[in-house]
């Protein structure tokens, strides 16, 4: 009884992480998406010295722990070039950065998986390469990308768990501290567990229903 | 004389549908029995219930007078040594190359050397043309040459009669012929045989009966030159017909 | 960021950081070695197994793939010691090695099964029409074929556990991540100590990689694992 009252009482305090593990979610995801794009295309169509460039960029953040990219950011480089974040934007920038180095090949994948002929196409039309690329390729092989996409999202939804160690303010960051208040450690943690679970859930059901508002019929990826 | 392999009153039933309705046959040495039927018939089951890849609800299988319970693994492993298969779909071991398909079975099962293996390997691929293409994988190789490959794994056995489902019906037109050429010299050869196939011309020139199957029960059965005579009124010819109007793939090579 | 204190870095960070990779180490490998057993065993009863049986490692296996591995590492340090009847203390390398193998288990599982269940039927059919047993047609064919549908899931997830070793740092066992947190508390050089620690991980992820891409060329097989094969 005792361990209920706990966990109701400090229910709002948790559930005010939600909140703010949703926005660093989504912000995280949208930098990803924002640069994950442009590196794709970057890779794809780049010449040898960007494709190196970009293939280093995603060397570097696939290849470090996400924890320790979380310590050099915050606190270190960020103070280097000046900028004096908090835990939250710092944690926000730093799993964007990562994840764009993840969704970039996802997005290259796709754009690698449409047929040649969808370029020579365009060309054929008289659309120049950015053109191509905007209009016909993009379309398809964003479409393509959903699926990797959400597997994306839940990764990193799971990941944005270890900002607590920076000290962002959010789920897990809170089960922990009012666990260590009151030594209902079980208890809240597994309450902390079930929040990510139902996130996840909510967080799926949107993404699949974002397939399905743009779907094109008998458009799959060809396997 | 008792039949190479004969089967009795088999039935299978699957859910509420009746596959097979107690289907009899024997095969003696050198008899090549064909199949004949629509799809959905239950050639390919009949088939498969021969060598007990999918056991039969009822009925009896005797392997030269010997009857097979179907009970132990050890009599399972015996009677499909000695029953050769064919596959609609080659079902070539896909991590294996060409050689390797035909040794594999050899070395696990007749406990071969690896070296006599390869002999024996080499020697069946031989026959049916594919020497030079002993290291390619399955994926390298035409429809075609994947179910020659096929034929060799399964003669490699030494098997005393072989059964062939459809061994054409996977393959591009084109491809056809090599593969009838094959099974050909078998048959020319003496090797028992039931196949299912739409072939035409085979099975006039080299049947020895043909058996037309349709709802899981075998509905006539007799030489070629009875039930493919010129005008003769039977479902067989009346089938046979159709096929040749549809697909016309009996006039091949 | 100055190097040209190369002391410093020689006799200060380096020895510290190769002591945390040692400790990494006993991590990464015990945890890959375990977990990839754990793995094909889940991954075997997830497909093989009866209907319950089906649906426990089913269950297991999508919460521990639902819920951040962060708190899975909380719960079994700090909440096991306070189960109301049988209390369990597991000390910081336990924790953090048990949370690893079951982790990693369970991914390697989905990779397992889904290797599993893409095997066509008809190559055991074909297995069977040899005259080949029960046995010979899962060592032989199943897997070898198993075996290498599943190389690039598990490797990758081998990869991951490499990566994912440093939340060990979260229940206060000190391996690589630890260490140059220490160093850091004590040097006040974040980003120094941080960027080598990374390179360590670096080294590691693509040494692995290396290995991994070395091992499928082995395996090769033209055509193999294509759609129409």
């Amino acid at each position: 009884m005792e361990t209920l009252k706990t966990i109701i009482i400090n229910l709002p305090y948790i559930l005010e992480g939600t909140y703010i593990t949703v926005l660093l979610v989504v912000g995280a995801l949208s930098l990803g998406f924002c640069l994950g794009v442009p590196l794709a295309i970057m890779q794809v169509y780049g010449n040898g010295a960007i494709r190196r460039m970009v293939g280093l960029y995603v060397w570097f953040f696939r290849g470090v722990p996400i924890l320790l990219l979380l310590f050099l950011f915050y606190f270190g480089l960020f103070n280097v070039i000046g900028l004096n974040l908090d835990a939250l934007t710092a944690s926000g920038l730093v799993l964007g950065l990562a994840s764009s180095a993840y969704q970039s090949q996802i997005f290259r994948g796709s754009i690698q998986s449409l047929p040649m002929g969808q370029f020579k196409a365009g060309s054929a039309l008289g659309m120049t390469n950015a053109q191509i690329i905007k209009n016909i390729i993009l379309p398809q092989a964003l479409r393509l990308s959903i699926p990797g996409w959400s597997n994306e999202f839940s990764i990193l939804l799971k990941d944005s768990a270890l900002c607590f160690a920076v000290g962002a303010s959010e789920i897990m960051a809170r089960a922990h501290f009012v666990a260590s208040r009151t030594y209902e450690y079980l208890p809240l943690y597994i309450t902390a567990g079930f929040l990510y679970f139902l996130i996840t859930l909510v967080g799926i059901r949107i993404l699949r229903h974002v397939e399905r508002k743009f779907a094109i019929p008998g458009y799959t990826l060809s396997v | 004389m008792t039949a190479l392999l004969s089967v009795k009153n088999i039935s299978l039933t699957l859910g509420n549908r009746k596959i097979l309705d107690t289907v009899s046959l024997d095969i003696h040495a050198g008899e090549l029995k064909v199949l004949i039927g629509p799809s959905g018939a239950g050639k390919s089951t009949l088939l498969q219930c021969i060598n007990y890849l999918i056991p039969p609800d009822e009925g009896e299988i005797y392997l030269e007078g010997k009857k097979i319970n179907g009970q132990s693994n050890a009599e399972l492993c015996h009677l499909r040594q000695n029953v050769g298969m064919i596959f609609q779909d080659f079902n070539l071991f896909d991590h294996l190359t060409a050689l390797d398909n035909i040794c594999l079975a050899l070395v696990k099962v007749h406990k071969l050397s690896k070296a006599e293996a390869q002999k024996r390997a080499r020697k069946e691929l031989e026959r049916v043309g594919l020497a030079n293409r002993a290291g390619l994988y399955p994926a390298q190789l035409s429809g075609g040459q994947k179910q020659r490959v096929a034929i060799a794994r399964a003669l490699a056995m030494d098997p005393k009669i072989l059964l062939l489902d459809e061994p054409t019906s996977a393959l591009d037109p084109e491809l056809v012929g090599e593969v009838m050429a094959v099974i050909q010299d078998l048959a020319h050869g003496g090797m028992p045989m039931i196949m299912a196939t739409h072939q035409m011309d085979f099975v006039r020139s080299l049947a020895t009966e043909v058996l037309f199957m349709e709802h899981g029960v075998i509905i006539e059965k007799d030489t070629p030159k009875v039930l493919l005579a010129e005008g003769a009124k039977t479902r067989t010819l009346d089938f046979c017909s159709k096929l040749h109007i549809i697909t016309n793939t009996s006039n091949e090579e | 960021m100055e190097f040209t204190d190369l002391a410093f870095y020689l006799e200060r960070v380096i020895p510290k950081l190769n002591k945390g990779l040692i400790e990494s180490l006993w991590l990464i490998i015990p945890a890959a070695l375990v977990g990839g057993a754990f793995g094909i065993f889940m991954g075997v009863l997830r497909v093989f197994g009866t209907k319950w049986i089906k649906k426990i490692a089913d269950t297991f296996v999508a919460v521990i793939r639902g819920v951040p591995l962060t708190i899975q590492l909380m719960i079994l340090y700090f909440g096991l010691p306070y189960l109301p009847v049988v209390k369990i203390y597991l000390d910081p390398y336990q924790a953090a090695l048990l949370g690893f193998i079951f982790c990693t288990g369970a991914y390697q599982s989905e990779y397992i099964r889904g290797a599993l269940l893409s095997i066509k039927q008809g190559q055991i059919k074909a297995g069977q029409a040899l005259g080949m047993t029960k046995f010979q047609i899962i060592w032989s064919i199943i897997i070898p074929q198993a075996f290498r549908k599943a190389i690039p899931g598990c490797g990758n997830e081998i990869i991951y556990l490499i990566k994912y070793s440093s939340l060990a740092y979260i229940v206060t066992h000190i391996e690589l991540t630890g260490e140059a947190k220490i160093l850091v508390s004590r040097t006040f050089r974040p980003t120094e100590i941080y960027l080598i620690a990374g390179c360590y991980y670096l080294f590691l992820v693509t040494l692995a990689t290396w290995i991994l891409h070395a091992l499928e060329r082995k395996l090769y097989i033209p055509g193999f694992g294509k759609a129409n094969s």
